[in-house]
């Protein structure tokens, strides 16, 4: 599938209608959201025929990104049922078959080794703090390939010494820096957009197990 | 919810040491068809659990796959084709997956497991 095919696919999605602030509900646009994929699958290989995993997928763009370059698994959480509900509409409006799991990300029980890759659009922790980082710590330790991630392009230093010195990743690299139009969703933004800087990340899991399972 | 899903997830219950596999409930299975990968299937047939894979497509009504496999059977087009529709096919759309060792149960409903956990589980 051609970029412009797929951004235009992910454009058609339905979005948070109502946002919830405490759970930093923003979608990731569909431009933002088919190069990290594209990205992910053509430069890497970590798409297709492989068993994705989409953390905190809100209405579902990430694994539907996926879903639509071949990845032939994937499963999408969220803590949130009415971001669930809508995400599994929009998959089957595209005929695409995802699983879902209603958790917090956190608290979820894994087993073996089967996930290859996980990507996410954690919440930036404005709200929680930390929450981005402990987001990463579990993706790491899922993923047995690779994690896509978008993190503030303010917070690169810490990311990168927490990914490869507590959470063990064998490298952690910057794929590129891109603006993200976060819309006027909450009542405390006073600008009608707040444009941020974002990274996307990918980040290469350590072979050594880290779980003890 | 499909069975290669299932293979993934343990309950994670505060005190519980082993909440793999979940048993399943099946009060609603769904069919939908999917085009088959070989190489996937081979790659997932090293890594899943399989006594919890057959034991999951059992309770989802699915009983025509074998307790005990080794890798010979991959090289039958038939084995492949039962395993691909019971890894990938089949979706629990409603019922429960319940803990092995507490019994708790988290429900299923329109295909997606509710895997929340209360406060004192945490
Ligand atoms: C920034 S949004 C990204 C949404 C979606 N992935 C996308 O790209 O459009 C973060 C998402 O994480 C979810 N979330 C926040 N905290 C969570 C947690 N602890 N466990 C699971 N999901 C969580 C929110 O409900 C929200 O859907």
């Amino acid at each position: 599938m051609k970029l412009k095919q797929l951004e235009s696919l992910l454009g058609g999605l339905q979005q948070f209608p109502q946002p919830k602030i405490e759970l930093e509900q923003y979608p990731t646009g569909p431009h933002i959201a088919s190069r990290m994929l594209y990205t992910a699958e053509n430069s890497f290989g970590d798409v297709s025929n492989k068993v994705v995993a989409d953390f905190g997928c809100g209405c579902g763009t990430l694994g539907v990104a996926a879903a639509l370059l071949s990845a032939e698994h994937v499963l999408s959480i969220d803590i949130d049922p009415e971001s669930l509900e809508i995400a599994s509409l929009n998959a089957e409006e595209l005929e695409l078959y995802l699983d879902f799991i209603h958790s917090n990300v956190l608290d979820l029980g894994w087993k073996g080794q089967i996930v290859d890759t996980v990507v996410m659009n954690p919440p930036f922790g404005t709200r929680k703090k930390g929450v981005d980082m402990d987001f990463l710590d579990v993706a790491l330790t899922v993923a047995s390939q690779a994690v896509y991630s978008l993190h503030k392009t303010s917070t690169r230093d810490h990311v990168k010494r927490a990914a490869l010195r507590d959470f063990n990743a064998s490298s952690a690299e910057v794929l590129c820096e891109l603006r993200y139009d976060v819309p006027k969703l909450y009542k405390f933004h006073k600008k009608k957009e707040v444009d941020i800087a974002v990274d996307l990340w990918r980040f290469v899991p350590s072979k050594n197990e880290r779980r003890g399972i | 919810m499909r069975l290669l899903t299932h293979n993934m997830l343990s309950s994670n219950i505060k005190g519980v040491t082993n909440g793999f596999p979940l048993r399943i409930e099946a009060e609603k299975v769904v069919e939908k068809t999917v085009e088959m990968n070989p190489d996937f299937l081979k790659k997932m047939f090293d890594k899943i659990q399989w006594k919890a894979f057959v034991d999951g497509s059992r309770a989802m009504g699915f009983t025509e796959l074998p307790e005990e496999v080794d890798s010979s059977v991959l090289e039958s087009d038939e084995f492949l084709s039962r395993f691909h529709h019971a890894l990938l096919e089949l979706h629990l759309e409603e019922g429960a997956l319940v803990c092995p060792e507490t019994g708790r149960r988290f429900p299923v409903n329109k295909g997606i497991p509710n895997m929340l956990l209360h406060e004192d589980e945490v």
